[in-house]
């Protein structure tokens, strides 16, 4: 179990260098930071000033070796739009990304097991129809649309919901059902095909043979089992899910670090982008680096891999 | 045939059968496989769907006569025939700027699949040869191509196509390139994996002791035998991007106005949509209805040519 953590954190390391010097180079190469800076109609002069000022004239892997210095002591930096400490902007809103994330990985899997369990112990019935319609219909349905068609129907006309800020838990409801929806369909399936292979092998015949409750089988024999690489795989959707809040929270107006990436992007605030684009990184790989270490202790055979 | 007569067996066409003194006839694959295509109904809804809005691109200029550009500011905002005051002049009404919406919707189509096409084309470039490489060589070849997978995976994706369309300047070019760059990772794990099943196929080892170039036994050897797993993802990954492209385009940061994009016109009616929601609801239903299909596709093609018992 040591040896294989120890194998897993030197990958994570290397992973979290490449993507950091990755992410630079984009936002670096895509355009030039100093034109964007300025402004439209600056001068030569000033976006010469601009330049110099930011030191976007020294070579492309001296401004990331000292980005990188720096962001490893806490200091990503200025947003020139604000004048603020970005490390100071983010975590101010990082705890609406956060919950939104959070729970709209729990609403997902809290609609995809039950599904999941009830699909594959009466597979090809009505029931097994219903989740599998539902988990082909949130697949294909941009989750924008999905977001707006709710704020017409349960915002507007009905009125049960509020449709924009992050005030209160009546806030998240909707871009949480949003957001973890899309989430849903893989969930189902991974449950779905698990409990079928756990469901026709021999311990739970044996189970059965006992004369064990059938509850209790499904719980404790073969949901058990069943639900391990759902751990690995609620780690990776999380991390998908805080990057693909982007889109929800601008939907919403939830004023997470999505929203503040989107709104950034249109400012060419370049420092927030980077930052926050390193920073879902590194949740993202922190998570599967946790998923997998839970993974190989819930289950042993994958530590000898 | 006759050739196909003196090999009996499953996978040959004809077969004799001398006990009961007559030749008994084996479908070949390629039957099988349409047997099974007629009888899958995911399939058949997801090729109707996509062959449909096919079809509606390719004969945009004949399903409707107005301009997707042309504006006419005394006929802003008409409401789409079902609704009280509309009318068949304009059977989805006209949007904020007096524009048809339904020939916005056929020509959005065009913009939809060319987008969703190429990103799949650049994408199975870049994943193919990834996957493949991974698969044959093994070793440290496969960990270099799984690390690059694993920092491919750990870059948000949205954000990071939004954050460089809208720095390099949103087009349609520019969205095609860097979506199809950051969707290739479906393709390389796959790959990888029916790479390695297909490299310990016994024709593999024949090609390489008959002494064929490794170009020659990735590409005549390999690849074909690859081509029923990389049709599945492409189409699946044709539906991914038209929903990325959509989200880009939602976001502002992809195809610029005025081109007429499924996901720019939600964006664009976003503003009316408690008064209109037919302006949001009907780019978003065929959104919906693209995308459905191409997975159902996808997934239909993944049942059908599944091999024997698998299915």
């Amino acid at each position: 179990m040591l040896q294989y953590t120890l194998k897993r954190l030197v990958v994570t390391f290397f992973v979290i260098l490449v993507v950091s010097l990755v992410s630079f180079m984009l936002i670096r190469v895509s355009g030039d930071p100093a034109i964007a800076l300025a402004g439209e109609g600056a001068t030569q002069q000033e976006i010469e000033y601009v330049r110099h000022h930011y030191g976007f004239d020294r070579p492309l892997i001296i401004q990331y070796v000292d980005w990188a210095k720096k962001a490893l002591q806490g200091d990503l930096g200025e947003s020139p739009y604000f004048n603020e400490p970005v490390l100071k902007m983010i975590r101010e809103r990082i705890g609406v990304t956060m919950t939104l994330g959070v729970s709209a990985l729990l609403f997902a899997l809290f609609v995809s097991i039950p599904l999941g369990v009830l699909a594959s112990i009466r597979p090809n019935t009505w029931i097994d129809r219903v989740a599998l319609t539902i988990s082909v219909m949130g697949q294909a349905m941009p989750s924008f649309w999905f977001g707006l068609i709710m704020i017409i129907f349960f915002g507007v006309t009905l009125r049960w919901l509020p449709i924009s800020g992050s005030g209160s838990p009546a806030h998240y409801v909707m871009p949480t059902i949003a957001l973890g929806y899309y989430a849903t369909p893989a969930f189902m399936r991974l449950i779905r095909s698990g409990m079928l292979e756990v469901l026709s092998s021999d311990h739970i015949r044996t189970a059965r043979a006992k004369g064990l409750r059938w509850g209790k089988i499904l719980y404790k024999h073969a949901l058990r089992n069943a639900i391990i690489p759902v751990v690995a795989l609620a780690a990776v959707q999380l991390g998908f899910m805080l990057g693909g809040s982007i889109v929800i929270e601008s939907v919403f107006a939830l004023h997470g670090i999505g929203y503040l990436a989107w709104v950034s992007i249109g400012r060419s605030d370049l420092p927030v982008v980077q930052a926050i684009i390193l920073l879902l990184s590194m949740i993202y790989v922190v998570l599967t680096f946790l998923g997998d270490l839970l993974n190989a202790f819930l289950d042993p055979r994958i530590r000898v891999r | 045939m006759s050739d196909a007569a003196t090999h009996p067996g499953p996978n040959g066409a004809v077969a004799p059968d001398e006990g009961l003194g007559r030749q008994v006839v084996f479908p070949t694959p390629g039957q099988v496989m349409r047997m099974r295509m007629r009888h899958h109904k995911g399939f058949i809804f997801g090729a109707v769907f996509v062959l449909a809005i096919f079809l509606m691109a390719v004969f945009a200029p004949m399903l409707t006569s107005y301009n997707p550009y042309t504006q006419h500011l005394s006929h802003r905002l008409v409401p789409p025939v079902w609704d009280a005051k509309g009318t068949w002049k304009h059977p989805l009404g006209t949007d904020n700027l007096g524009r048809d919406y339904l020939s916005r919707l056929v020509y959005g189509s065009r913009v939809s699949l060319l987008i969703g096409f190429s990103c799949m084309l650049i994408a199975m470039v870049i994943g193919t040869l990834l996957g493949m490489s991974a698969g044959y060589f093994g070793g440290k070849v496969d960990m270099l191509v799984g690390f690059i997978i694993t920092v491919r995976l750990a870059l948000p994706a949205v954000l990071v196509a939004v954050a460089v369309v809208a720095l390099i300047g949103g087009s349609m070019q520019v969205v095609i390139l860097v979506l199809g760059c950051l969707i290739w990772d479906r393709f390389a794990v796959v790959l990888r994996t029916s790479t390695q099943q297909v490299c310990s196929m016994d024709y593999v080892d024949a090609a390489r002791a008959a002494g064929c170039s490794t170009l020659r036994i990735m590409f005549r050897e390999i690849l074909p035998n690859l081509f029923n797993n990389l049709m599945v993802i492409a189409t699946l990954e044709i539906g991914r991007a038209i929903l990325l492209e959509a989200a880009l385009s939602f976001l502002g940061m992809g195809v610029q106005p005025p081109t007429p994009s499924w996901g720019l016109m939600i964006s664009e009616g976003k503003e009316y949509m408690l008064f209109q929601p037919y302006l949001i609801t009907v780019p978003g239903v065929a959104l919906f209805i693209l995308v459905l299909g191409m997975n159902l596709l996808g997934d239909g093609l993944r049942d059908v040519t599944a091999p024997e018992g698998q299915a």
